[in-house]
């Protein structure tokens, strides 16, 4: 799919762009981001993009397009970025990913494309996703975003459970091939995860409206406040509302606890109450917003985990006005699944990590509120099937933080709603939605799935991509008609 | 947007809505509930569904007006509308024949109890109701209950009306009659149910409440409204919202329910100098119609 390197975009030795030091983000600076809720990463200015751009090697087999899991055109549209077309890089990029503004912000870029880039074998690599993210937000502000022409109407519908990124890409593709598309969300609010579960100062919500806006314009038919399983059925979507495709992508949404005492104590919250209060409900704005989360303002919060999840619910307590914002987490650091840059920029805002260390009780204060936490130290043991080291309690070392407030980001399962009400739908032991590997069909006819539903909390690149393979062999069933 | 098609107050602090919301209309069961969103800046809450007309695509919620957002529904009128209703959720009440059913509903909990009241009617049970009000001007649904009851008994808490006491003096009595119950429906205060639930302890009979726990999806995604039950953390909005009453843990819901007590006092006051304000929010983002959401991000 890739056409031919154009090295006559880029003046520069391949050699001397190898010694070009990687351009620096710019960010807010830690003190005063930690008392905000405005994004922390500024982006790149248009002198620091050209700078960037310049430091691509303009690979013939380029990895980096391998690292991604929807293959991206890196090369190409870098190219675009070297010819000083914005605006086609973009829309280049908008080929493979209709939410690049989204992704330039939340993909683990080092894990991807970056991570499989030539120049950091030696320097570090090519910021891809800054330069993914300065074209997407380029074409925002001109306002000229390079929208996907529809294909002829096709007269077939095809309804989307949920409304997060796997339903987004899925949408975009399957109305650009003509069919009638509905999107289905439980919530008011349309995005899913990129909604309640990102906080503002990673993903600002108005960029995910206006990609919502986008898919609208493109013939996306959004309906909030549909709760499939309960306001609906699958079978009734295919019975008696004349869809002929369902697509599956309600995501990991139901939150995982510990199984310690003192869990349903006042000030104990999972991960996804917390940031739902505060992102999707606006709690930090209370009482200007009505939906209230509790005041951590002087008190001192922990958050059990170390994924991005806990990351973001540790960072936003920070900003909510927590005096101590403690993370705790069994194994070490480098066995956190969170992205480095996420940890890097906690540590900045003053976020304490108490490593290998586990949650043993919440204790009481007597009235049904947290007043502290008993904790245990670990040490690593034996790698377990993930490959990582598994923790191992140190026995003797209990001890106590005095706390308020305690989130629990250690996971997410699946949420049975919609397997429960729809009797023939396979799932695994764990509840996840079985599918047939590459066409991300289930057990049941016309009906898909994709995302986080079937593989588990991942990421939301992954989950786009996802929805990317479903729209292809959605549209492959309507057209061929073969199950 | 949900349209308001009926609004008249049935006691001084509590009214009724129809509702236009035909995809809940048309799935809602006895024991479900829906979670509403007045505007672009409400909390949402639950609310137990009293009734719907599925020809007319209406559902009917009876709103006490006790919090911030439940005052503010009940200055609406017909014609206004609502940012958001979701629904039905949480599982619906097992409707059985049972033999005797005892429902009983504690104030804005008649609402709730009535439509099961009902499905139990229907379902060939004997029915016999207990309703209790603080006094007379807070009896709600009272002909209602009474039509699709066998036995019909009226308790306040003043003897302004009906009997004096609590609804439990009434089912304390009709249990050391000898009478044999089969089945127990407490809704209301959380009180009244853990009170209900010791009376019929001793006397083995299986007895259920509708947990009112603090919700914010209703879909089980949160986790806010748990609740110990048989010792385990269960989610009122998906594993309930009817719970067996004996296993129930009430003084950890009380404690829970407080959670944002503080919080509530405070949005209350609020209100009460900004009652025109708010009022005017819901009317003007009504005309709006989904033009804006009248969400800013400061």
């Amino acid at each position: 799919m890739n056409s031919k390197p154009k090295p006559e975009l880029n003046p520069i030795s391949l050699k001397d762009r190898m010694k070009i030091l990687r351009q620096e983000m710019p960010e807010n600076p830690p003190n005063e981001r930690n008392k905000n809720f405005k994004e922390v990463n500024l982006g790149y200015e248009l002198e620091l993009t050209k700078v960037e751009a310049h430091r691509c090697l303009q690979c013939s087999s380029p990895a980096c397009v391998k690292g991604c899991p929807v293959g991206v055109k890196v090369r190409e549209f870098i190219e675009l970025i070297l010819a000083g077309d914005y605006l086609a890089a973009a829309a280049k990029i908008r080929e493979d990913n209709v939410l690049p503004a989204i992704t330039g912000r939340v993909c683990p870029q080092e894990d991807q494309c970056e991570g499989t880039c030539i120049v950091g074998k030696k320097n570090s690599s090519v910021a891809i996703g800054n330069l993914e993210r300065f074209v997407a937000d380029y074409e925002r502000k001109v306002g000229k975003v390079g929208l996907p022409q529809r294909a002829k109407l096709t007269g077939k519908r095809v309804a989307i459970v949920g409304s997060g990124p796997a339903a987004l890409s899925c949408s975009g593709d399957l109305v650009q091939k003509g069919h009638d598309v509905t999107v289905f969300e439980a919530l008011h609010e349309i995005g899913g995860v990129l909604i309640y579960g990102i906080p503002e100062f990673r993903l600002p919500k108005d960029i995910v409206r206006e990609e919502v806006e986008n898919l609208k314009k493109m013939g996306v038919d959004f309906q909030t406040n549909v709760v499939v399983g309960r306001t609906v059925t699958i079978d009734e979507l295919l019975n008696d509302e004349g869809y002929d495709a369902v697509f599956i992508a309600t995501g990991a949404g139901l939150p995982q606890f510990l199984g310690i005492p003192g869990e349903n104590l006042n000030g104990v919250y999972s991960a996804n109450e917390f940031l739902t209060r505060v992102n999707l409900m606006r709690a930090y704005r209370f009482p200007e917003y009505d939906e209230p989360v509790y005041d951590v303002r002087g008190k001192d919060v922990v958050v059990v985990g170390g994924g991005n999840t806990a990351m973001d619910a540790v960072r936003t307590a920070k900003r909510l006005g927590a005096n101590r914002a403690i993370i705790v987490y069994r194994r070490s650091e480098i066995e956190m699944p969170a992205r480095k840059e996420e940890i890097k920029h906690a540590k900045e805002e003053g976020i304490e990590f108490m490593l290998l260390t586990n949650p043993v009780e919440f204790i009481d204060d007597g009235n049904g509120w947290l007043k502290a936490m008993k904790l245990i130290k670990m040490e690593l043991g034996e790698p377990d099937e993930s490959g990582r080291r598994s923790p191992v309690p140190v026995s003797g070392s209990e001890f106590e933080v005095p706390i308020s407030a305690a989130i629990i980001a250690t996971g997410t399962r699946a949420n049975p709603l919609v397997q429960s009400t729809t009797p023939d739908l396979k799932t695994t032991r764990k509840g996840y939605i079985e599918v047939r590997d590459k066409t991300l069909k289930t057990s049941k006819k016309g009906v898909f799935a994709g995302g986080d539903i079937v593989t588990g909390g991942a990421t939301v690149i992954l989950a786009m991509g996802a929805g990317r393979t479903a729209a292809a062999s959605i549209h492959e069933y309507l057209t061929g008609g073969i199950w | 947007m949900f349209k308001i098609i009926t609004a008249k107050f049935l006691s001084p602090e509590t009214k009724l809505f129809e509702i236009e919301a035909p995809r809940i209309a048309k799935k809602q069961k006895a024991g479900q509930f829906v979670i509403l969103r007045v505007h672009s800046r409400g909390e949402r809450i639950p609310l137990t569904i009293a009734g719907s007309d599925s020809e007319k695509g209406t559902i009917t919620l009876i709103v006490q007006g006790i919090g911030k957002t439940t005052k503010l529904l009940n200055l609406l009128e017909a014609g206004d509308s609502i940012s958001d209703a979701v629904g039905p959720l949480g599982k619906p009440s097992e409707i059985a024949l049972y033999g005797t059913v005892a429902v009983i509903g504690g104030g804005v909990g008649t609402a709730i109890a009535y439509p099961t009241a009902r499905a139990m009617k229907e379902a060939g049970n004997t029915v016999i109701s207990i309703v209790g009000a603080r006094s007379k001007d807070f009896v709600i649904l009272e002909e209602e209950v009474r039509k699709v009851s066998d036995e019909f008994y009226l308790m306040t808490d003043d003897g302004t009306k009906g009997e004096k006491g609590f609804v439990t003096v009434k089912l304390a009595e009709i249990l050391k009659s000898g009478r044999k119950l089969d089945y127990v429906l407490a809704i209301g205060p959380v009180p009244m149910m853990k009170a209900v639930a010791e009376t019929t302890r001793s006397y083995n009979v299986k007895t259920v409440v509708s947990l009112n726990s603090i919700m914010v999806d209703g879909t089980g995604m949160c986790g806010g409204c748990r609740a110990i039950v048989g010792g385990a953390s269960k989610f009122a909005c998906v594993d309930g919202p009817e719970f067996d009453a004996h296993i129930v843990d009430f003084d950890a819901m009380m404690k829970r329910n407080s959670m944002y007590r503080g919080n509530e006092k405070v949005a209350l006051e609020r209100f009460a100098l900004q009652e025109k304000d708010e009022l005017e929010r819901v009317r003007h983002e009504c005309k709006l119609e989904g033009m804006s959401d009248g969400v800013d991000n400061k």
